[in-house]
């Protein structure tokens, strides 16, 4: 698979013209998105007119930075002024922002190109972007699965090889899950190490941008654009970031890595096997490694699914169909926003609402929210007497493989457990990436995680990069997603285990 | 406290909830939302239950505090550009259905 870093090395050079690579990815979501429904909204014309601008920069002796024509998808989370931005929610619906979040700003200004939004979990609020109010989006290794959430989308994409990199947002693994499960390099950077500026808020004491790509050294390339203080974000970290792509192949000779029991309990087999193999590689490349256990990790689950839910009531509460969005006419103004929010909002975020409002009300707010927020401070202590003893944790990402559609959407705190490794990075504000380790006997990606404290990206991407290089790695998909229609032949097939089923299957009306 | 943990959320404090955050369910909302609600809180028992009363809450990850800017006027955007996106305007104001009911 061409990397982003091939792309911009070329379009950069001359070689070849960024609406070449533009036109390549678009013709390529008009074959394929069809049936897997990654994108929202695609702007083609917009992302002609971008790439044109990259060409005529090079034609003049200009540099047109570090990502120069590299098709890059955009969770419908992040603002784009100009093209609709959905959030996948009636309530959204036709929106037009008069914006750019900020990483889309500096994506445009290092020269990437924009195809397309990709879709979610409506408002990030789920795990398997079945929740998108404009239907789920399909798992490229079996279309009959997954590609997990909230930044399903995304993922999906970016396997896929509609965009050669993506933004998601990760309020409690929505970047790292649907990474894992769709065989792709997923980083939830540090807590206010990019902007949140123009991204939609679920959870803002939680929420993070970060990048899918192909390749840690293709995540790191997209970080180090995204990544740096912004005046509009008030929990911007000041300070400039460090630089990760220089130090990517140092190695992790005499790192200390610890091996989190609770990280790992409950998955299946095959997941567990792929973090001890990881485990031998580190070791294999120098990193003393051993098993440790962090019992506060197991608060996790429970303390988030009130903090984010408590701040969700919050944030969504602006959602009332005065000022923008959704407007469901009533008598009064009252009876206005009911209307409005019962027709715009779908179940697994009136659900969260009315779970956040509970647990932030009279009577109960002490039980809950704050007997939550006392647990955040357990985990914190718990991960910050980890780091006096490891440099990383290792763990796995999610503790299955992509599930079949409609599996667990009946059941909400079945749906919950897929980010149980996941949240307690989210709930510390630290990294985390999910790097693809191999595929299951079922030909599904099998990833692991590894976790650092604050701004540790520089040495979790560098062990990232020594898993990666060890790993036996997941092909790209085979492409039984295909219409049968001859254009098949158009992706290359890959042998994926002999288990692999994926049916054709019709996309979403 | 820990006995109103014991306690499952019912339909009754669902409904109630659901008028606080402006949502209007059905009756076959209000039952299984009562139920999925209550499996997530009898989840969240065991945070719930855990002594923490020594513990100082976490709302936040980064210690930073007082985040000002310079009060310095910049460019912001126009009026015209974001009463675009309302439902309604007029006048140069967002507009809504009559806050008050009519006087009788």
């Amino acid at each position: 698979m061409t990397t982003a870093a091939d792309i911009a090395g070329s379009v950069r050079s001359g070689q070849c013209s960024a609406v070449d690579v533009a036109t390549a990815h678009l013709d390529r979501i008009d074959q394929l998105d069809r049936s897997l429904h990654c994108f929202l909204s695609v702007d083609r014309s917009g992302a002609l007119g971008e790439a044109e601008l990259v060409d005529r920069a090079v034609a003049a002796g200009r540099d047109p930075g570090p990502l120069a024509g590299v098709p890059v998808a955009l969770k419908d989370n992040l603002c784009t002024r100009g093209t609709p931005t959905t959030c996948a929610s009636r309530i959204l619906d036709g929106w037009v922002p008069p914006y750019d979040a900020t990483v889309v700003e500096l994506l445009r200004r290092a020269g990437a190109v924009v195809v397309g939004k990709t879709n979610m979990d409506e408002f990030a609020m789920g795990s398997s972007t079945e929740h998108s109010a404009f239907g789920p989006t399909c798992n490229p290794h079996d279309p009959s699965r997954v590609p997990g959430g909230s930044s399903g989308g995304s993922a999906a994409a970016v396997a896929s090889g509609m965009a050669a990199l993506a933004l998601g947002s990760d309020t409690g693994g929505s970047i790292r899950q649907p990474a894992a499960l769709c065989g792709v390099v997923g980083l939830k950077p540090t807590y206010g190490m990019v902007s949140r500026y123009g991204l939609v808020a679920f959870a803002s004491s939680l929420d993070q941008i970060g990048p899918f790509a192909t390749s840690v050294a293709d995540a790191a390339l997209m970080l180090e654009v995204i990544a740096g203080h912004d005046p509009r974000d008030s929990t911007s970290i000041p300070s400039s970031p460090a630089a990760v792509l220089a130090r990517l192949s140092d190695g992790v000779q005499g790192v200390r890595v610890g091996v989190v029991d609770e990280l790992v309990e409950g998955a299946s087999a095959e997941v567990v096997s792929a973090v001890s193999s990881a485990a031998e590689a580190l070791a294999k490349a120098g990193a003393s490694v051993e098993s440790t256990r962090i019992p506060a990790c197991r608060l996790g689950l429970s303390a988030y699914y009130l903090l984010a839910p408590a701040e969700a009531s919050s944030n969504l509460a602006r959602y009332d169909g005065v000022r923008y969005g959704l407007r469901v006419d009533g008598p009064d103004v009252e009876a206005m926003n009911v209307a409005t929010r019962t027709a715009g909002f779908g179940d697994e975020v009136k659900r969260r609402i009315m779970l956040g409002t509970f647990a932030l009300s009279s009577g109960y707010y002490d039980a809950y929210y704050g007997q939550a927020q006392k647990a955040r401070t357990v985990v914190l202590d718990a991960f910050a007497a980890a780091y006096e003893r490891f440099d990383l944790l290792l763990g796995a990402t999610a503790p299955t493989t992509a599930f079949p559609l409609g599996d667990r959407t009946a059941d909400p705190m079945s749906m919950y457990l897929s980010d149980v490794f996941t949240i307690p990075s989210n709930l510390a504000g630290h990294p985390a990436v999910s790097v693809p380790w191999t595929t299951g006997g079922d030909g599904l990606p099998v990833a692991v995680q590894l976790l650092g404290p604050a701004l540790a990206e520089p040495l979790v991407l560098r062990a990232a990069s020594v898993v990666e290089a060890s790993a036996p790695g997941v092909p790209p998909p085979c492409g039984d997603f295909l219409p049968s229609d001859g254009t098949r032949s158009a992706l290359p097939r890959q042998a994926v285990g002999s288990g692999s089923d994926g049916l054709p299957r019709e996309g979403p009306a | 406290m820990l006995q109103s943990m014991a306690e499952r959320i019912s339909v009754e404090q669902v409904a109630h909830v659901a008028r606080l955050s402006r949502l209007r369910l059905t009756g076959e909302e209000l039952e299984r939302f009562a139920s999925q609600m209550a499996a997530v809180l009898d989840h969240a028992a065991d945070v719930a239950s855990l002594d923490l009363e020594q513990v100082l809450p976490t709302s936040h990850p980064l210690p930073l505090v007082n985040v000002l800017r310079a009060d310095q006027p910049g460019p912001t955007l126009s009026q015209q550009e974001v009463l675009a996106a309302a439902p309604e305007a007029v006048d140069g104001r967002f507009s809504v259905p009559s806050i008050l009911a009519e006087a009788p």
